[in-house]
């Protein structure tokens, strides 16, 4: 009886442990489309207007405004940021097969703590310079962008949403793969 | 040994929250006003949004680096202190960056949407600004190395 006991806690055990381990596999899914949104929708941010300035007879002097992440250094840092992270967030996923537990657990491990800074400080960068172009700041004389250029704000607010939501996931993957790594330790003791 | 890391750890966090509440109090005692053709150009951390978070979040890691100097290294709550550590330097590297983001801004202007540099009018306002930000990025640098120790005692019996 009790052994029959045994053996059904320990397919118990598992289960759950399977259950689990695709659970993160989610997670880190979920992290990569995140990052990797973020990434896409940044770097193909871009908005043209034209207006007429003046005419010379009949002809319309037209002058265009585009508006481009490559102008902002903090929107730069930014892409650059997501595409690392979704670059360690494939790495991480694609290389489980090829590595062993503890090596890959180590990676993943240290490349997330890491992660979770690179993309926070990207994500923090960027919503400082969106908050600068929706408000402006009246004592230094900065008007502005966002009610001229409505596109290029809306899809850079997109993008910022996604990298903070890449950025939790991260940080919660972090926190289990931490959990992992001190159970493995403690058992040893 | 392991004594001597616990007090080298203790020391780390001390100077981190020395770091982290210099760079607070530099930043929030920023302020200068000049006059320029007859308008007077007030410049204080307060208005700028990443700075009010900058002093913030500094201040949130001093309190959280003292507050963690209680507790005594061997009870349950220091597994939680590691996960916390991590949260507490991404807190702080994002204040870090996003004063910079504004900073930068500041300094160089941005001729795409007609923002004008304004560190020329107020350079002691920018170079406290500078100075707040060298403070942080130490406070930086120590939890760096915090967490590099943390990850040394956890994952070194784990290497063979």
């Amino acid at each position: 009886m009790a052994i029959e006991n045994g053996n059904e806690t320990k397919v118990g055990y598992r289960h759950k442990a399977r259950v689990l381990g695709l659970l993160l596999v989610l997670l880190r899914l979920a992290a990569l489309l995140a990052t990797v949104t973020a990434t896409i929708v940044m770097a193909l941010n871009k908005q043209t207007k034209s207006i007429t300035a003046a005419f010379v007879g009949t002809n319309p002097i037209i002058q265009t405004f585009t508006a481009k992440f490559q102008q902002t250094p903090a929107f730069v840092y930014f892409v650059i940021a997501n595409a690392v992270a979704s670059l360690y967030n494939l790495l991480v996923l694609l290389l489980r097969p090829f590595m062993k537990r503890k090596a890959h657990e180590i990676f993943e491990h240290l490349g997330g703590m890491v992660m979770v800074s690179v993309v926070a400080s990207g994500a923090a960068a960027a919503a400082a310079m969106a908050e600068l172009g929706k408000n402006g700041n009246l004592h230094a004389r900065w008007n502005p962008i966002c009610n001229r250029f409505d596109a290029f704000c809306c899809r850079g607010g997109v993008a910022l949403i996604a990298s903070f939501i890449g950025a939790s996931l991260l940080m919660i993957l972090n926190t289990v793969s931490t959990i992992t790594l001190y159970k493995n330790v403690a058992s040893q003791d | 040994m392991a004594k001597a890391s616990r007090a080298c750890v203790f020391l780390l966090r001390l100077l981190a929250a020395a770091a982290t509440v210099s760079a607070a109090v530099v930043m929030a005692t920023s302020h200068e006003s000049t006059t320029l053709f007859g308008l007077t150009l007030e410049a204080k951390f307060q208005y700028t949004p990443s700075f009010k978070f900058f002093v913030i979040a500094n201040a949130i890691g001093c309190g959280y680096s003292l507050l963690v100097l209680l507790i005594p290294p061997t009870s349950s709550l220091s597994r939680f202190v590691v996960m916390l550590d991590v949260i507490i330097a991404m807190l702080l590297t994002a204040a870090i960056s996003a004063a910079g983001a504004i900073s930068e801004v500041g300094k160089k202007g941005n001729s795409h949407s007609g923002w004008l540099p304004i560190c020329g009018q107020i350079p002691k306002f920018c170079d406290h600004v500078k100075g707040a930000m060298i403070c942080a990025f130490c406070g930086v640098v120590i939890y760096l190395v915090i967490l590099l120790h943390s990850i040394h005692t956890v994952i070194g019996p784990l290497l063979p």
